[in-house]
């Protein structure tokens, strides 16, 4: 680690809830819940020490009150911010700058979701219409019926154009985090409890000949729809050296936005900005990163901030991740996807910004199902809202002792 | 049973209401900012570049080129599952605004489409307001 480094506030818990389809037999509040507790217990820390509270209002109500009141908690900090997906690396950042201003000692972050069962209770798979009045932006966007998948599908197909890009080398990212998922038992059987055809590691030929849900994105570069949660918890440096795990510091947070711009640049993303925020705070530079934990929203999500984040440069996404290069047993060529299967394989409940934390966590402490002999830097990037439109960015640079 | 309709804007929206407004006389129209030439789309009640009030409204020909497209072969709205596969598309009209609508009047939209091509507004009536959809020229 280089010495400039601050080591302010660190990763000791983590939980990742296991089960991807509860039958609407839990609320998202008892998900939240359940993992806090898990998570806590992970650290060796107890509900007591928790004095500061981050959430994105997924428990329902007022956010931060909603589940302070469930949990009995009586936090000194209560930050709300909701960013969609990318919602926890902002408030692992928050947290951090909590921390380091001393108003608090212990933040704890949940997230839960029953976005499965709640498609499966209304039939329709999504996107409800409000009845109220629509905001400036969707009242002059709402009558083209743009899909979630063909909001992302626009980037790809500019990303073509420009770049020359091909839905082979977009087929690459799934490719790898399937091979992930297959390493860890939890998301195959995600994989299982929410019916995929055909369960096993994929070829690029698979990707590209499953079929097209939005031109120029085929199935297998979709993520799922699944139930789940988690939490985790972030302390300060004296609670960390006594918690029950090796700590995993939050060594820099970067944070922006993006929005449809005449003339704008649709294949570039907030990360452009977010990112080098993060690696300046860190004192880290993208080609010292172990772990890539990367939004994986869609295939084109990926290799988007990929090149936002600088592994390569805009527009050589495409040739940069061919041949395999994401593996998480290729660490000689670069970082390793999403080593836990991601959103395309193992759990997206809708905000999965949770989970690139907590599995960059288990690469750093050594405990993942792909893991990364020594891996000592990672980075964990959110992507919220949509990349084709309007989304936030928030990227968190993580490191081991 | 009524057949599924397009969803459609409401007039009555405070910032984007008088563009609608002037869809009724076919009148695609824009901002631009009286003190620094910014255009302004979608419309709104300040510009966005500073933030000042004195904003113009212009008519668009109604001609641009296609900045990217997909096209959905999958939807779970009523209206739209009956039209699959059909195309959305952000279109760079000549003045500057930036336009997300739907290309029509093309066979097959997963074949006969590509970014850059030349495209001509074209109305869509309905009873308090006409959409803006696009052709090929
Ligand atoms: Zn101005």
């Amino acid at each position: 680690m280089n010495s400039g480094q601050k080591r302010d506030a660190a990763i000791v818990g983590i939980h990742e809830y296991p089960s991807r389809d509860v039958e609407g037999r839990f609320s998202p509040l008892q998900i939240k819940a359940e993992s806090a507790a898990m998570a806590l217990a992970d650290a060796g820390l107890s509900a007591r020490d928790v004095d500061a509270i981050y959430d994105a209002g997924d428990g329902g109500g007022m956010a931060g009150l909603g589940i302070s009141e469930y949990l009995g908690l009586k936090p000194n900090v209560i930050d709300t911010t909701m960013v969609g997906g990318s919602s926890y690396e902002f408030h692992a950042a928050h947290a951090k700058r909590a921390i380091a201003s001393g108003k608090a000692k212990v933040a704890l972050l949940t997230y839960g979701s029953t976005a499965h069962s709640n498609a499966f209770a209304i039939g329709v798979g999504g996107h409800g219409g409000g009845a109220g009045m629509p905001g400036p932006a969707e009242n002059m966007e709402r009558f083209c019926g743009m899909t979630l998948v063909s909001n992302y599908a626009m980037v790809a197909h500019r990303h073509m154009h420009e770049y020359g890009t091909t839905s082979e080398q977009l087929a690459e990212i799934s490719v790898a985090t399937r091979l992930h998922a297959m390493r860890n038992p939890e998301a195959v059987e995600a994989m299982r409890a929410l019916e995929f055809m055909d369960i096993r590691e994929t070829s690029i030929q698979d990707v590209v000949s499953s079929r097209i849900i939005a031109d120029p994105l085929h199935l297998l570069e979709c993520c799922m729809i699944s139930d789940g949660g988690g939490a985790v918890v972030i302390a300060a440096p004296e609670v960390a050296r006594d918690c029950a795990k090796p700590p995993v510091w939050v060594l820099g947070g970067g944070e922006a936005t993006k929005y449809p711009e005449n003339g704008g640049d649709i294949t570039t993303s907030a990360a452009a900005q977010s990112g080098p925020l993060a690696f300046g705070e860190a004192g880290v530079s993208p080609d010292e990163i172990d772990i890539a934990m990367i939004y994986d929203s869609f295939s084109i999500t990926v290799l988007t901030l990929l090149e936002d984040l600088g592994f390569c440069k805009k527009g050589e996404g495409g040739s940069w991740v061919e041949g395999g290069r994401l593996r998480f047993d290729r660490p000689s060529e670069g970082p390793a996807l999403n080593t836990d299967g991601g959103g395309l394989s193992s759990n997206h409940p809708g905000m999965r910004g949770i989970f690139l934390l907590i599995e960059a966590t288990r690469q750093l402490r050594g405990e993942s199902c792909s893991q990364v002999e020594g891996a000592s830097l990672a980075v964990a990037h959110g992507n919220g809202g949509m990349l084709g439109s309007r989304h936030c960015a928030g990227t968190v640079v993580l490191g081991r002792d | 049973m009524a057949e599924p309709t397009r969803p459609l804007p409401k007039a009555q929206e405070h910032d984007t209401g008088a563009f609608w407004e002037a869809t009724k006389n076919h009148e695609l129209r824009y901002q631009r900012c009286d003190d620094c030439e910014a255009i302004v789309f979608y419309p709104r009640r300040h510009c966005t570049s500073c933030l000042g009030s004195r904003l113009t409204w212009h008519t668009s020909k109604g001609e641009g080129t296609l900045y990217t497209y997909s096209v959905v072969r999958q939807s779970y709205h009523p209206f739209f599952r009956a039209r699959a596969p059909y195309a959305v598309a952000w279109i760079d009209l000549d003045e500057g605004p930036r336009i997300l609508s739907n290309i029509v009047g093309i066979e097959d939209p997963t074949k006969e489409l590509s970014i850059g091509q030349r495209l001509r507004v074209e109305w869509e009536d309905h009873e308090e307001l006409a959409v803006p959809l696009f052709r090929p020229i």
